[in-house]
């Protein structure tokens, strides 16, 4: 079972974000991390590897700082990586993305693409689907729990209330819900061997795609402004003396505005 | 010159740094408050790697320099201290003698164990009569019939009394030398050994979940072979263990104060007095742009100390600096971060109170301030 997980490098969750004048994030300013959804689908990943064997390529659209990320997911466990990385890739938006990803993918051997549910700084949730399409594979969005038997991925896709079970033949995309599995931390021993491991390179040129396919010129989608969330006002805060009381407050409080 | 860590070494600070927000600090005040020693977390350091960071690849270990090392128990201290030291002495005072001294066969037999946290290792040098003075050991061993026969006690040995403790390490009078001196060499006590026991467990004011025990040896044995490398060089052996182990002793410093850093700044900025909050106030400001200054200051000594080490260079007087510098930086940083915090800085509720505890071990353990300026200015010529 070759896997190939698809992984973004976002800001980190956490971090303030400031906006390029073209309303886009300045990645620039902020700690970068893998996109937190991309983990379950590395951990599930591997651990088909595990089981299934057979291996794990990490292939990433990005800066070229993006290998950070690449790093990472090879010191958790990932075999090798696959970088796609050219100015002339800047500012692709979701179809354009998922259209490069393609075309690595066409050059690289797999079973199955993993990739996380949506990522935390777009958001948009599309890439999987897209990717499936270009890849003309099926799509299996949501999943909250993914499965190989008999020449077939089954997987959990979760919808509001319940869950579907969906298989398909595979090559197949997969896309992975948070809470699918615990993602683990990178050994130190991975993380001494990851630097062994072979990050490949790509840039526009190896795709074999029109110009004005991606990037900035291939955007279909334009971001037209970005309007940062107002500040929240500084919540109040409490230092009860004793448990009772630090209860008693938060019950007048909920009471005070209607929570409860 | 380069100031910025490698990508290896970022890596490994953000895993001790993920891995002390996400499972250690949570759970600090817990193993504080009930004087219990980490098991699991020591556990999942293990899984991960951390036992046997600096240890060389062929014997089990990460393969990782001593950059990382300094790197990881930093953060691992910023967590809890005593995970810090737990991780700090086993390294440097528990494994570290077996790969600098051990014979061949000594070092396959323990390292790779020990490198894979299967067992804990102490080093058992200070005594009730030999603290700083630890060539003073009263502690003796005799050759009885193949087998050494040791007599004496140890105080304060870190690593020694858990479950998973392997053994220790200690210093012992084996003989005289030939200008009356004594002779001083290293013995592998193994855990169970017969006249070895693991006697009273203190009840210490910091590093209250790390494992510190008495020991006591009466007619205990070990083989022959468990003589540690060659046999008088045990003075030598242990003034070496300790210019490494000093290393890891700052770092332990330097992520306890930059915690109390954290703490106080995040507190500045909440609590309000006077209609503003206190980080407003300059007096509140300079303490915290102090403490900003100082830990900067000695993480830098510290990763150079460590630096020197890995380029195989000198780096005794650096790793005395270090140690001393941020034994005491510390100790001031979580001063000012009680008094930041105020009442509360008082109440255990609040880690700052236990970083107030914590903290003035490091300058003690391993080498007192005192004779860390007694080591700087030996080496000064002094
Ligand atoms: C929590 C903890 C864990 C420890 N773990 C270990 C361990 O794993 N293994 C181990 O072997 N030891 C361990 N130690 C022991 C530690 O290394 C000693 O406590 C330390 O070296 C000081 O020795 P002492 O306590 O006997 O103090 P003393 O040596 O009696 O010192 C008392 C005071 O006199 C000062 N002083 C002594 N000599 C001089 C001098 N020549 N000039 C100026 N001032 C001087 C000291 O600086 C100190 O202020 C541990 C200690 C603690 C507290």
């Amino acid at each position: 079972m070759n896997v190939v997980v698809c992984v973004k490098q976002v800001p980190d969750t956490t971090a303030r974000k400031e906006f390029l004048p073209d309303n886009r994030i300045n990645r620039a300013a902020v700690e970068n991390v893998i996109n937190p959804f991309d983990e379950y689908a590395i951990e599930e990943a591997l651990r088909l590897k595990e089981s299934q064997g057979g291996s794990v390529t990490i292939l990433t659209m990005g800066p070229p700082s993006a290998e950070d990320s690449i790093r990472k997911a090879l010191a958790m466990g990932a075999d090798s990586g696959v970088l796609v990385t050219d100015p002339a890739l800047e500012g692709s938006d979701a179809w354009s993305t998922a259209l490069v990803l393609s075309r690595a993918l066409a050059r690289l051997d797999y079973d199955l693409v993993m990739t996380g549910m949506e990522s935390t700084d777009a958001r948009t949730g599309l890439v999987p689907a897209a990717l499936a399409e270009q890849l003309k594979l099926a799509s299996l969005t949501y999943a909250s729990r993914v499965e190989i038997a008999d020449g077939k991925v089954r997987v959990n896709r979760q919808i509001p209330g319940g869950y579907q079970e969906v298989e398909a033949v595979y090559p197949a995309v997969v896309s992975v819900v948070k809470g699918v599995n615990e993602p683990r931390y990178p050994s130190l021993k991975g993380i001494m061997a990851a630097k062994r491991k072979e990050i490949q390179k790509l840039g526009f040129s190896d795709l074999d795609l029109p110009a004005d396919s991606a990037g900035k010129t291939g955007e279909k989608a334009k971001a037209v402004e970005v309007t940062p969330r107002p500040e929240k006002p500084a919540g109040e805060v409490i230092r009860p003396d004793s448990p009772e009381a630090a209860a008693g407050a938060i019950a007048d409080f909920l009471q005070a505005h209607k929570f409860i | 010159m380069d100031f910025d860590l490698t990508d290896e070494q970022v890596m490994i600070r953000n895993l001790a740094r993920e891995f002390a927000d996400s499972e250690i600090a949570p759970r600090a005040e817990h193993f504080d408050k009930h004087k219990e020693f980490p098991y699991e977390i020591v556990a999942k350091l293990a899984d991960l790697g951390f036992l046997g960071l600096p240890v060389p690849e062929e014997y089990g270990g990460a393969g990782a320099d001593t950059v990382s090392y300094a790197v990881a128990v930093e953060e691992l201290s910023r967590g809890d201290a005593s995970v810090g030291i737990t991780v700090a002495a086993h390294t440097s005072l528990g494994t570290m003698p077996f790969l600098l001294f051990g014979t061949e066969a000594q070092k396959q037999e323990y390292v790779p164990r020990l490198a894979a946290g299967e067992m804990l290792w102490s080093f058992g040098l200070t005594e009730p009569q030999a603290g700083s003075d630890a060539g003073a050991t009263q502690t003796r061993a005799k050759l009885d019939g193949g087998e050494w026969v040791i007599n004496g006690t140890k105080s304060f040995i870190t690593n020694s009394g858990t479950r998973i403790s392997g053994g220790v390490t200690i210093t012992a009078m084996t003989g005289t030398r030939e200008d009356g001196k004594p002779e001083i060499s290293n013995l592998i006590v193994p855990t169970g050994a017969r006249g070895y026991i693991v006697s009273r467990d203190y009840d210490k004011m910091g590093w209250r979940a790390s494992d510190t025990h008495e020991l006591a040896f009466t007619d205990a044995r070990v083989p022959e072979g468990n003589l540690l490398g060659t046999r008088g060089e045990g003075f030598h052996q242990f003034l070496t263990i300790l210019d490494g182990g000093r290393i890891s002793v700052a770092a332990l410093s330097v992520g306890l104060a930059q915690a109390a850093l954290d703490s106080s700044i995040t507190y500045a900025k909440e609590r309000v007095q006077f209609g503003k909050p206190i980080a407003a106030f300059e007096a509140i400001q300079f303490k915290i742009a102090d403490m900003q200054t100082e830990i900067e200051l000695a993480r830098l000594m510290t990763y150079k100390a460590a630096w020197l080490k890995d380029q195989g260079r000198d780096f005794r007087m650096e790793a005395g600096m270090a140690k001393l510098f941020a034994g005491e930086v510390a100790t001031r940083a979580a001063g000012h971060a009680v008094q930041i915090h105020g009442g509360y800085g008082v109440m255990e509720e609040f880690p700052v109170a236990r970083y107030w505890r914590d903290v003035k071990i490091g300058e003690i353990g391993e080498g007192t301030s005192e004779i860390q300026r007694l080591v700087i200015a030996r080496l000064l010529g002094l």
